[in-house]
């Protein structure tokens, strides 16, 4: 029975990790429609800059503004130079542009940090901590910590601030919007800057789990059911949909992959999702779609 | 998007096809100017361009000379997520390759050239480099390809068997590839996956106290979810089935990144070994999720792709302890690469960007598959002349390879490289590894040479390779009738 | 009759030409892959294109395409090699319909988990079941001799008009599917699908029928990227990446269109070979070997970015508006400046531009 809750704690934990990639997807998707294809590109080069500027001797307290400075940077660069070319353009030209944006980011942190493997330490071991016979691990617990943190400082800026009532404005409706005179641009331009910060928090714990290297953008595809179940546009269903997506995993693979094999982790959430999506078609907190002929 | 999907007007079409004949013509047009000398140059490491060295030690500057050089085309990969292991290592073989030009004119007078050709470790990448790169440079016929890729190696078997080019797979490989009746130009070198793991079993039996303390004992191999990953399992079970062992196998889908599951699994079984056949992300992951489970370090057993310090470094604190394979010892103290410091490096032309991991596992392995190369057209060049060999040729090389103790001080390799003999039914020679343990911050030795069990194996190999030449109408070579 | 001169000469002409032309290098590595993808993008077209359910499952099929064709060619050794193809064109098919059913419930965007499943799936099926490998402890298969007609065609020229012709074929023949009631239900299942189910158009079968065909063809592409392409798969090698690949094929290519996904593979799978060609002559000696590989990541990543935004409708349209114009200096009687469909999208092209226009200057 414990081995049960070690694998239920430990997979609602990793799922949390999920989650955590899986909300920059939701706020782009949110806001402008788009797929973001380069989110893990993203994610690979928020964490290459602060881990190859904390080896070039920089204090991590430092290294980290500078990181989050040049994510808003970035941010605010891809909505000036890409999007605002490809204004009112179909969903598919849009996803093809985070596609070539992602080769540009991806052989731009390469070309400038090199190809290198890196460890990055957080100051949090990664040593389990026993309750009443259950394994926990110390850092997934400090990871579900922050992506509370960062949940909370979200819904913080999206209910009380006037950035946030206009994100949620376009999200909702962009002509309406345009109407009220909200500046599109300028909200696009935020709500990427927003998504690069949020990279960059699931950069550096993926990182510290993983180390820092190229196989970093590939956690994407962990995020990708976790999306699907939860809808594209709820983020407090990406959280839901995490938990759920990490703990069935997990179990899956110790009780019923153990039958098949194993090696079903890979295959299993998307399965799940498809089920899920056969009952509820728009995901769990997705807006349900309404069609007019 | 048009509502009603009409068929190209007719004129269009014509026009189409027009610019299709042009494309053609152009086409034909490259061909005729590409029979004339091909513009492509060698890759010049980062720091020739500014190297003011004399001319003896100038890598590729050196003119083509009428086509007298031997020619190796290099499938490299210095992006992508394999990239730290593919630095490392053609970093180590492009640095060989100086040397030999450097202090000793090349190999039988005739200088070595190259040429890289970025594969990112991806299948289709790997094939276009080996066509492209076929014909050779500047009227240097190629040696041999080392592609350091097991799915690139598979998609060259049948190709290279027809032009005649030798594949090397240094420490890894198709397994039954090593039957050299019925591959002829495929090379495992040193050590192919069954060996290691048997290897693995022999020094897992030292460890517990002789090979009677194996039975009932529980081992776990944690394989990545590939052919590679998969290639030994039934070894394994045949070997449990000998020495009484109980062996688990858990798969990691690939990439490796969440292996929570399998580790909580593992420590649910509770064996007193593990296994690793990881590769790239999964390898510092597999030691942050065991430590992450309370697994310990020194009884996890890395195979031959998870033993370097790129697969260690990012684990941090986590890897300390941790046991791995190798062909050859880390470290700079072995006369060759203290060659290559004075020949190459101290003046300015080495390959490595950073010059701290010379010396490193990924590197050794790279100036070992140089010697070895080098040492395959050196035999060749015995019998057919000290002349630019093609790969029929140093194909013969390859087969005819010996290097023994003596030979091997006078490479400046002894301690690094193992005593290697191949011939025309065996392709890897070697099948010996030494263990070295990760302390932190290097690298070291912790046991002899330990041999795998080649004769228990052999039978396998030859079934396994006997049932590919069935399959595709291959009659084996009888390797009595060659000299 | 006359129709049908020009695509037979294109043909004639790529298929008697490239020999005299062409050498090993641009057989093995350039066209042969090419086409294969080429083909893909077709299947995947006229499911997502033509169809409009986006599939992210295109390499899967492919990978099953595959195995089957090896498994039927191995089993049954009586059966024809390209008996063999189509079996294992047939066998995708039925895993694609399979995976299509959830289309009757889920639409949208949301439908690519379908696909998605299937991808992951059957990548872990082909590779844990060792019956499928011949039990190859890899999980690896080798393609047979192809002999087609008692000729051997494993020569590059050979597995070149091989697949020229399987490629050929099936390009005629889903031109001809497209043209037909058929196509035009496919299209108006996916222009407004409530209106076409009131309009008594049977959705749930042309769905399922789009999924059929769509991954025989892809079944075909991978039975082709086996035999006459790479002679082996890896499951790695129609992993994600690859159906990402695709989808991008037909995006950059054309939604929609038989030529697009012909462009398209040329953009995805010949320019990066271009690109690397130019880079190795004209930066060698300035670069490294991996800086080099970066720049031209950049490079390509911009491209796409410029054509997008030059011609959000892909490649394909771009030739179209490129040969019109052509025609229209050349036959001035037969194309007047600009007919009455097109008239109507620039306008409301235009129409939207304006609005744009004038808010930014608000």
């Amino acid at each position: 029975m414990q081995f049960f809750f070690e694998v239920l704690i430990g997979g609602l934990l990793a799922g949390v990790m999920y989650s955590m990639v899986a909300i920059g997807f939701v706020l782009i998707f949110k806001a402008s429609g788009v797929f973001n294809f380069a989110q893990g590109a993203m994610v690979l080069f928020s964490a290459l800059t602060y881990v190859s500027l904390v080896e070039r001797d920089l204090s991590p307290w430092l290294a980290l503004p500078i990181t989050l400075a040049t994510m808003l940077l970035l941010g605010v660069l891809i909505e000036r130079v890409v999007l605002r070319r490809l204004v009112n353009r179909s969903p598919m030209t849009l996803f093809m542009a985070t596609l070539g944006l992602s080769f540009i980011i991806e052989g731009a942190s390469q070309a400038l940090w090199g190809a290198q493997v890196h460890g990055l330490e957080l100051g949090v071991p990664d040593l389990p901590i026993e309750i009443s016979g259950v394994f926990i691990s110390q850092f997934d617990l400090f990871a579900a910590a922050t992506a509370a943190v960062m949940v909370a400082a979200l819904s913080l800026v999206a209910n009380r601030t006037r950035l946030g009532i206009a994100l949620r404005a376009v999200a909702d409706d962009p002509l309406a919007a345009l109407s009220l005179g909200i500046s599109l641009p300028r909200v696009w331009g935020a709500v990427w800057a927003i998504a690069g910060v949020v990279a960059l928090v699931a950069g550096l714990l993926w990182g510290a789990r993983t180390g820092v290297q190229f196989s970093l953008s590939l956690v994407v595809l962990k995020a990708l059911p976790v999306l699907i179940i939860g809808g594209f546009t709820s983020i407090n269903g990406t959280i839901v949909a995490g938990l759920i997506v990490g703990a069935s995993e997990k179990l899956a693979e110790v009780y019923v992959g153990s039958l098949m094999g194993g090696g079903i982790e890979g295959w299993f959430p998307y399965v799940l999702a498809l089920g899920f999506l056969v009952v509820r078609p728009t995901g769990l907190f997705g807006e349900a779609s309404v069609e007019r002929v | 998007m048009n509502s009603q999907y009409q068929r190209p007007r007719f004129a269009r079409v014509w026009i189409r096809l027009g610019l299709l004949g042009l494309g053609l013509a152009a086409l034909g047009a490259c061909k005729a100017k590409e029979s004339a000398p091909s513009t492509e140059t060698a890759a010049l490491t980062p720091k020739a361009a500014e190297a003011s060295g004399s001319a003896a030690s100038a890598p590729s500057a050196s003119a083509p000379g009428a086509g007298n050089e031997q020619y190796f085309p290099l499938q490299s990969y210095r992006v992508g997520p394999y990239a730290a292991g593919g630095t490392g290592f053609f970093g180590g073989f492009i640095d060989y390759l100086q040397l030999v030009n450097a202090r000793d004119g090349g190999v039988g007078g005739v200088k070595l050239t190259w040429s890289e050709c970025e594969t990112e470790y991806v299948v289709e990448r790997g094939v276009e480099c080996y066509e492209r790169l076929k014909p050779g440079l500047n009227g240097a016929p190629s040696a041999a390809f080392n592609p350091l890729s097991v799915g690139i190696a598979y998609a060259l078997i049948d190709r290279a068997t027809t032009d005649k080019n030798p594949i090397i797979t240094i420490n890894h490989g198709r397994t039954d590839s090593t039957d050299g009746r019925v591959f002829p130009y495929i090379f495992p070198l040193q050590l192919n996956p069954y060996s290691e793991v048997s290897a693995i079993t022999n020094y897992i039996a030292q460890r517990e106290g002789g090979v009677e303390k194996l039975a009932g004992k529980k081992i776990v191999t944690l394989y990545h979810g590939s052919p590679y990953g998969k290639e030994t399992i039934p070894v394994l079970d045949i070997l449990a089935k000998k020495y009484g062992f109980e062996v688990k196998h858990i798969e990691v889908p690939h990439p490796g990144t969440e292996q929570q599951a399998q580790w909580l699994e593992i420590r649910r079984y509770q064996p007193s070994w593990v296994i690793l056949r990881g590769w790239g992300v999964m390898n510092p992951v597999a030691l942050k999720s065991a430590q992450k489970t309370g697994f310990p370090a020194d009884h996890i057993i890395g195979n031959i792709w998870s033993n370097s310090e790129e697969d260690v470094t990012p684990a941090g604190a986590a890897g300390k302890g941790y046991l791995s394979i190798t062909t050859h010892p880390a470290g700079r103290d072995f006369p060759v690469i203290q060659e290559i410091d004075k020949h190459v490096l101290s003046k300015g032309k080495g390959n490595m960007d950073d010059p701290k991991r010379v010396g490193s596992v990924y590197y050794n392995l790279g100036v070992i598959n140089g010697i070895l190369n080098v040492e395959a057209v050196a035999t060749a060049q015995k019998k057919f002349g000290k002349k630019p060999l093609t790969g029929e040729q140093v194909r013969w090389g390859f087969e005819n390879l010996n290097i023994d103790d003596a030979r091997l001080k006078e490479l400046g390799a002894l301690g690094l490289l193992q005593q290697i003999k191949l011939s025309c039914a065996d392709h890897e020679g070697g099948g010996r590894i030494r263990f070295q343990q990760w302390d932190g911050e290097k690298w070291q030795l912790v046991s002899d040479w330990i041999a795998a069990d080649r004769d228990l194996l052999r039978p396998i190999i030859e079934e396994s390779a006997a049932k590919y030449a069935k399959e595709k109408g291959i009659t084996p070579r009888d390797c009595s009738k060659e000299t | 009759m006359s129709r049908r001169i020009p695509p037979a000469l294109a043909l004639l002409l790529l298929a008697l030409a490239a020999p005299l032309v062409a050498d090993d290098y641009w057989f093995n590595a350039i066209l042969i892959p090419f086409f294969t993808l080429a083909l893909a993008g077709l299947g995947l077209n006229i499911l997502t294109g033509f169809a409009g359910q986006l599939s992210l499952g295109s390499a899967a099929f492919m990978a099953v395409g595959a195995f089957a064709a090896y498994n039927f060619n191995l089993r049954i050794p009586e059966l024809p090699l390209l008996a063999s193809f189509a079996l294992g064109g047939l066998t995708a098919s039925l895993v694609g319909i399979a995976f299509g059913l959830p289309s009757l419930r889920i639409k949208g965007f949301y439908l690519i988990v379908s696909t998605l499943a299937a991808q992951f799936f059957v990548q872990w099926a082909l590779t844990k079941f060792a019956w499928f490998s011949n039990d190859n402890p890899s999980g690896v298969i080798t393609a047979p001799r192809l002999i087609v007609f008692g000729h051997d065609f494993s020569t590059p020229v050979g597995r070149y008009w091989l697949t020229l012709g399987v490629v050929a074929g099936l390009t005629l023949a889903a031109s001809s599917l497209l043209a037909s009631p058929t196509g035009r239900r496919f299209m108006a299942v996916r222009d407004m699908e409530t209106a076409a189910r009131v309009m008594g158009v049977p959705i749930f079968r042309t769905k399922l029928l789009a999924f059929a065909v769509s991954s025989f063809y892809c079944g075909v592409a991978g039975v082709l990227w086996a035999f006459c392409y790479l002679g082996t798969v890896e499951p790695h090698g129609l992993d994600l990446t690859r159906s990402f690949q695709v989808l991008f094929i037909i995006i950059i290519g054309g939604l929609g269109s038989v030529a697009g996904s012909f462009l398209g593979a040329a953009f995805i799978v010949l320019l990066p070979v271009l690109l690397d060609h130019v880079a190795h002559g004209v930066l060698e000696g300035s670069l490294d070997a991996g800086n080099l590989e970066n720049a031209q990541k950049l490079v390509f990543g911009s491209l796409i970015l410029l054509f997008l935004i030059k011609e959000p409708e892909g490649l394909a349209r771009l030739l179209t508006v490129a040969s019109r114009a052509v025609a229209q200096r050349l036959l001035p009687r037969n194309f007047p400046r600009a007919s009455a469909p097109i008239t109507v999208l620039t306008a409301t092209t235009e129409a939207r531009r304006d609005l744009f226009r004038k808010w930014r200057q608000s």
